[in-house]
């Protein structure tokens, strides 16, 4: 290491960035191509995917892609997003944090409140829209359930898009917001200053308790 | 359009009003299930004149058959074996798409144009837009569109939209022996079919029915049926509708709501920025866990 890359942490390894992007881009062509099939407005994205009969085969195969990289990649970090007291004041003064006001947003460790919140609420979302997304499969699932059944299955898919679209929505602003943490999802380090000032208790872990100023 | 009877009411997924300065006259066709002796000659002009040919089947000991409809056959006899008053019925039912006035499929569908709806009433599948994802087939409180296994394309009856088009009256009505099938706008058929109950009450049926279900507008195929009390025993649901869930899932409101909803969290990302600017790490690293005003 040179002494420059002394002020550099590992934050994210590499096969947790690449599963991170893999999602990041499936999840989009996934969004993109559920649009048009939600909206007539947005049906001109079908053009996308090479117009829609193609579109609508896909879709469904880049959920099953989805499935296979997202769990594995989060079941690998359930152990950081443990819920802990520290997250439930991160909750509590949330939208002091949003507005730069509050002084205390606590002794968050690897992740805060928000981020762990984003992550058990897309463990269920992106489950149901799995199973879901299997009932409205055709030629190949969809006909093993009733019509009924695949009405509500419809009603939930979409209700469950739209809530994952509001979560990753406000995860991809969060992340422009606070500066270096795009860096260190495409670099997967960042700065002692960053780790110290976003994640203290996170960066006492990774420094041995040694880290002082 | 070019033909006054190919004017269009309304079609699937669509963002704008479609033409509408002309009316049709509403059609209908009216299916006498007393006079029917189950010759099947419907289904063979059906095939005959949409050039289908279904897989040869296996003989199940019904007379049914073949023993469902599919993307081959767009009508279908059900020959329903019901015990009524201790005797042995045959309540044989000419299944195949009603041709609803508020159509379960056009509303379910996501493809612009796949699902028409003609100004006479007439509800058409143009297998050129479909994508095969089905949805008219969750939307359809009859059950019966049916997805090809060979091309991804859904098909069902068309009420002969071709041949109603230059005047003719579809197929099956042309080929029946009986005057069990009727054609005509569907004011006349309900006449015929009032006649046809008063026909029946005489002969003691006095529960005989017209099945022109409201709860899907009404349909352009009419049923008289001599049980008119229990249409579920011909096979056909006693009150069809499109339902709340479908309703629900794929009305206009709820769309609008939810792409407006997800515009709103992107203009809101924008001017959380411009009013509070990012959140920096302070120059001097600042004290831990901090936010600096």
């Amino acid at each position: 290491m040179s002494p420059r890359d002394g002020d550099l942490l590992p934050r994210h390894g590499h096969a947790a960035r690449v599963a991170h992007w893999a999602v990041a881009l499936v999840f989009t062509m996934l969004f993109l191509s559920g649009l048009a099939l939600f909206s007539p407005f947005f049906y001109w994205l079908s053009a996308l995917f090479g117009g829609g009969p193609l579109m609508r085969f896909l879709h469904p195969l880049a959920g099953v892609v989805l499935v296979a990289v997202f769990y594995p990649y989060a079941l690998a970090h359930v152990r950081d997003n443990r819920w802990l007291p520290a997250d439930s004041q991160w909750v509590a003064h949330m939208f002091a944090y949003m507005r730069k006001e509050h002084a205390d947003i606590g002794e968050t460790h690897k992740y805060n409140g928000g981020q762990k919140l984003m992550y058990w609420s897309m463990l269920p979302i992106i489950a149901a829209l799995a199973i879901t997304g299997v009932m409205l499969w055709q030629p190949w699932f969809a006909p093993a359930f009733s019509p009924a059944a695949r009405r509500v299955a419809g009603l939930v898919h979409a209700a469950s898009a739209f809530v994952m679209f509001v979560g990753i929505g406000v995860h991809v602003y969060a992340a422009l917001w606070t500066k270096g943490a795009i860096d260190a999802m495409i670099r997967g380090t960042v700065t002692r200053a960053w780790a110290r000032f976003h994640h203290p208790a996170w960066y006492r872990e990774v420094t041995g308790g040694k880290g002082g100023r | 359009m070019a033909l006054q009877s190919l004017d269009i009411k309304d079609l699937s997924a669509r963002t704008s009003t479609p033409p509408s300065a002309r009316t049709a006259l509403p059609v209908a066709k009216l299916v006498d299930v007393s006079r029917c002796i189950g010759c099947k000659a419907c289904q063979s002009a059906c095939m005959e004149w949409n050039d289908l040919r279904d897989v040869i089947g296996v003989q199940e000991g019904f007379y049914t058959s073949p023993p469902d409809l599919s993307d081959q056959s767009w009508t279908l006899m059900r020959f329903n074996e019901v015990e009524i008053g201790g005797a042995l019925q045959w309540l044989i039912l000419k299944d195949g798409c009603l041709h609803c006035e508020d159509p379960g499929c056009l509303k379910a569908c996501p493809a612009p144009g796949a699902i028409v709806q003609y100004a006479n009433g007439i509800v058409d599948f143009h297998q050129e837009q479909c994508i095969g994802c089905g949805y008219c087939t969750a939307g359809c409180p009859f059950r019966i569109p049916r997805l090809s296994a060979r091309d991804s394309k859904v098909y069902k009856c068309t009420l002969c939209s071709d041949r109603v088009a230059v005047g003719l009256e579809p197929a099956c009505v042309k080929s029946c022996p009986t005057q069990a099938l009727s054609f005509g706008s569907k004011e006349d058929m309900l006449f015929l079919a009032e006649h046809r109950l008063e026909d029946l009450r005489e002969r003691g049926f006095g529960k005989a029915a017209v099945y022109d279900p409201p709860g899907v507008g009404g349909t352009h195929v009419v049923f008289v049926l001599p049980h008119g009390d229990q249409p579920e025993a011909y096979g056909l649901p006693a009150n069809p509708s499109v339902g709340l869930v479908q309703r629900a899932w794929r009305s206009g409101v709820a769309r609008a709501a939810g792409v407006l909803t997800m515009a709103a969290v992107l203009v809101a990302g924008v001017l959380h920025y411009m009013r509070h600017g990012p959140l920096e790490v302070p120059p001097e690293g600042g004290d831990e866990g901090k936010v600096q005003p």
